[in-house]
């Protein structure tokens, strides 16, 4: 600790997003730092790295331009913290945390570094509550539970955003159905709190998640850096949020959705630093480190044995060129429990949400399905759907090849029963559906063509 | 009895010996085609959502050892939650007392500092080790040894050494292989017998086979499962692809499991084998003619294979079915080709094939209805 600012002019180059400034007595690594230009712009930035008085800065804002001579670097010996109270519920920040919502910043209850604690594993409670999102592919097939890291992996041009507005707008925690209604009094449509988290929206898509905000009963807060803000703000934005989503869900009790789109926009700064930095690129120029990186976003979801509150985390992936074995769907496959992969395919044939049900998967089902979750025959039915629905999906390539005539009844019926349940189960539109309705819904599909359960 | 040991040395014993015994997994596809020897090593690489971590966990739960010491290495949290929460509950199969009293968890979730996680796995193997010499046999089981290879290179990346393939620091081979070495049958100073079996799963980015560190497992490794992503997109768990995997422990194992389980056990395994490429083979002409167009006895071949698929080499490890006894799994894989022997005679008494399926298979007996954990 030095206890005071300290101000250097001796920035001796600029990278892209990084600034090297020599003679630096005492810096930390994360230390805060504002460089203030000539014409008194305040840019702000952070210690990346220190080898022996050099000082390597990562600044979050445009850089171009900036005078390297007449520019002052002040070290603040202050951490990035996030500013935390009760109140911060209903505003909207940009991604460096400054309200854009014409209302002043609110008084600060506590402050909390960005970057978390990492959840000692032995505290964790395990996730097993089932979270209703109305959707039947994700309640039937996917369950959502509370606490669960559950990404959307979608492609350019698909309705990602419809399909997490669905979500954002359904999503109900309910107690299990199977109770005898006199005991549901609690069950009711408990809320969330949702924290909106845009890294490099465009502005069309911006106003559309901000309208279904509005729109919506549970209170929200959005932290929003827009595409043509600092690509490097991105780096901080989820950040921002998450430290305020872990207050409200670990000190306050609440339970909390997190949603943070595009996590494609966030990588791709990534790797710009990275690449700033010289560093050797790993697969497709993305850096080493960013599995690590990805992690400590991800992981802080989660629920506390003892504590009340949860949060859970809906990350919106857009798969570049379609490929699910890219290193951002990759590494995010690898951290999160599950995903919900949409596909081009059924899009096009008009199903809404356009979900493909065999590359999905949530990995906390088990633990929040059946009785005393959601309905005793749930996995026999969940069971059932996919079996029937992978055989059928299976058996269209050799529908192609020998056409529907030259195959056996049995294979047709399962055909049929493919396209039944792309339109009459996967199909939805903009309804909600109960897990009780889905699931009925499910039965009665399969009745419909006699397959046993 | 505490002492001191630093984790990056080898503790020592009097010499080595090769394995003889199975470890027995309670898993049919591993004990049954793909053996693993008390004090060899089994390397699963394998995509997201293969299947490792519920197979290495399966392992912890029903492996007929003393000892388990479980690293979750660069993982989940909750899923350690999960598993904490877990042993807590359940009994082992072979002593019936709770599982947690024979394992230590060392654990460093993906959130948590890459130096932590680069020691981990050296700390879990001393650990065992130190069991080892008591004379136990010890299970070391890690998730994923991919995640302690990816801290080598970020700290290696940091003191800037020079990277070699895919930017791993050189020496990453050597270094693993030191590691997989700890493993073996031993004769201790004291002179009794430990083992160190070392089962771990590899994450392969993109699912890649070719990459570095499932190339550098490849080469020390005994047994080696396929864990194969479009199983697992099938729902058939364990995702082993029957094809690309492999067992170098079998010839030395064999003995043992005619002598302690059936005298059959090795016929029935080349059968199960010749059957199931078979079935490879047909599935194309299948694709083009379609089922009707091929002969009675394929197609009974076929239904045979279906049913060692789905009865006999999948196991759901929510289910009752998660552990099964090397008696459970040979009568299992007894039945399936009695059935085939029986029916193929049938076929030449001119029974007709449409009877015979539908007669004979014992309807899906297996599959319970409730997957209930
Ligand atoms: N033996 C099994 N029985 C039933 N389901 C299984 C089995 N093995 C795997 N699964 C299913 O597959 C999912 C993924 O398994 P698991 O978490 O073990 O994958 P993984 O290979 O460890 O993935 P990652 O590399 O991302 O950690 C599980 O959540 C479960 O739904
Ligand atoms: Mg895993």
């Amino acid at each position: 600790m030095r206890l005071s600012e300290h101000r250097y002019k001796t920035i001796s180059s600029i990278a892209g997003p990084l600034l090297r400034v020599r003679d630096i007595f005492n810096a930390r690594t994360g230390e805060v730092v504002t460089i203030v230009t000539p014409d008194e712009k305040k840019l702000d930035g952070e210690v990346l790295e220190i080898v022996e008085d050099t000082v390597l800065i990562q600044v979050f804002a445009e850089t171009r331009g900036l005078d390297i001579e007449k520019s002052t670097v002040i070290f603040t010996d202050r951490f990035r913290d996030a500013l935390l109270s009760p109140d911060i519920i209903g505003r909207i920040f940009n991604g460096s945390f400054k309200p854009i919502d014409d209302l002043p910043m609110f008084a600060p209850e506590k402050k909390s570094p960005i970057t978390g604690f990492a959840i000692n594993p032995a505290a964790r409670a395990k996730p097993e509550e089932f979270i209703e999102t109305g959707i039947s592919v994700i309640d039937g097939l996917n369950t959502l539970v509370k606490g669960q890291k559950l990404p959307v992996f979608s492609c350019s041009g698909l309705p990602s955003k419809e399909v997490v507005a669905s979500i954002l707008k359904n999503s109900r925690l309910v107690s299990s159905p199977d109770e005898p209604s006199g005991n549901r009094t609690t069950s009711e449509s408990k809320e969330f709190i949702i924290v909106f988290s845009a890294l490099g929206l465009t502005f069309r898509d911006y106003s559309y998640y901000l309208s279904v905000l509005k729109n919506m009963k549970s209170r929200f807060i959005a932290f929003v850096n827009m595409a043509d803000e600092p690509a490097i703000e991105r780096i901080l934005t989820p950040r921002f949020a998450l430290t305020t989503a872990e207050y409200l869900a670990f000190e306050k009790g609440m339970d909390v959705l997190v949603v943070i789109t595009d996590m494609t926009n966030y990588c791709d700064a990534l790797r710009e630093i990275s690449t700033a930095r010289e560093e050797l690129p790993g697969r497709r120029g993305y850096p080493g480190f960013m599995y690590s990186d990805l992690a400590s976003l991800y992981e802080r979801a989660g629920r506390i044995r003892g504590i009340k509150g949860s949060l859970t985390m809906i990350p919106v992936v857009t798969m570049p060129e379609d490929d699910i074995t890219h290193p951002i769907p990759d590494l995010t496959g690898y951290i999160t429990e599950g995903q919900i992969v949409l596909s081009r395919e059924l899009h096009q044939k008009g199903i809404f949400p356009p979900i493909d049900v065999l590359p999905s998967l949530s990995r906390l089902m088990q633990k929040g399905i059946g009785a005393g979750h959601t309905r005793e025959d749930h996995r026999k039915v969940a069971h059932g759907l996919y079996k029937y629905y992978a055989k059928g999906r299976d058996l269209r390539k050799l529908e192609s090849i020998i056409g529907k005539e030259g195959m056996p009844q049995k294979d047709r019926v399962l055909l049929d029963f493919a396209e039944e349940f792309e339109q009459e189960f996967i199909h939805q539109g903009l309804s909600r559906r109960s897990v009780n309705e889905t699931l009925d819904r499910g039965i009665s599909l399969m009745k419909q063509f006699n397959l046993n359960l | 009895m505490n002492h001191e040991w630093s984790i990056r040395i080898p503790r020592p014993y009097r010499k080595k010996i090769s394995p003889r015994e199975p470890l027995i997994t309670g898993q049919r596809a591993i004990d049954f085609l793909f053996s693993i020897a008390k004090g060899g090593i089994a390397i699963f690489p394998g995509g997201f959502g293969t299947g490792k971590t519920i197979l290495e966990q399966s392992i912890a739960k029903f492996a007929d050892v003393d000892i388990v010491v479980y690293v979750g290495c660069g993982e989940r949290g909750n899923e350690m939650a999960e598993m904490i929460e877990e042993f807590e509950l359940l009994n082992d199969p072979w002593t019936q007392s709770r599982l947690m009293k024979r394992t230590i968890l060392v654990i460093n979730t993906s959130n948590m500092p890459v130096a932590a996680r680069e020691a981990s796995i050296y700390t879990a193997v001393t650990i065992a080790e130190y069991y080892r010499d008591m004379g136990y046999h010890v299970i070391l089981l890690a998730d994923s040894i991919s995640r302690w290879a990816e801290a080598l290179r970020e700290i290696s990346s940091s003191l800037e050494e020079m990277p070699g393939e895919e930017g791993y620091p050189t020496y990453l081979s050597s270094r693993l292989s030191g590691f997989i070495e700890r493993a073996g049958v031993v004769e201790t100073y004291s002179g009794t017998v430990g083992s160190l079996t070392m089962v771990l799963s590899v994450s392969p980015p993109g699912g890649d086979f070719t990459e570095p560190v499932t190339q550098s497992c490849l080469r020390t490794t005994g047994t080696f499962l396929m864990l194969d992503t479009s199983l697992a997109h099938k729902r058939h768990f364990p995702a082993i692809n029957w094809f690309q995997s492999y067992s170098l422990y079998a010839d030395e194992l064999s003995g043992h499991y005619k002598e302690h389980v059936a005298p059959e056990w090795e016929t029935a395994q080349v059968r199960c084998r010749e059957i199931l490429q078979k079935e490879e083979a047909l599935r194309e002409v299948v694709e083009i003619v379609g089922i009707e167009g091929i002969q009675d006895e394929d197609r009974l071949m076929l239904h045979t294979a279906e049913r060692l698929r789905t009865e006999f080499l999948s196991q759901n490890a929510y289910t009752e079915d998660a552990f099964s006894s090397l008696e459970q799994t040979f009568s299992a894989i007894k039945g399936i080709l009695d059935f085939y022997n029986n029916a193929e005679k049938q076929l030449k008494d001119g029974v007709p094939i449409s009877e015979i399926l539908v007669e004979k298979k014992p309807v899906h007996a297996k599959q319970k209805t409730s997957e209930g954990s």
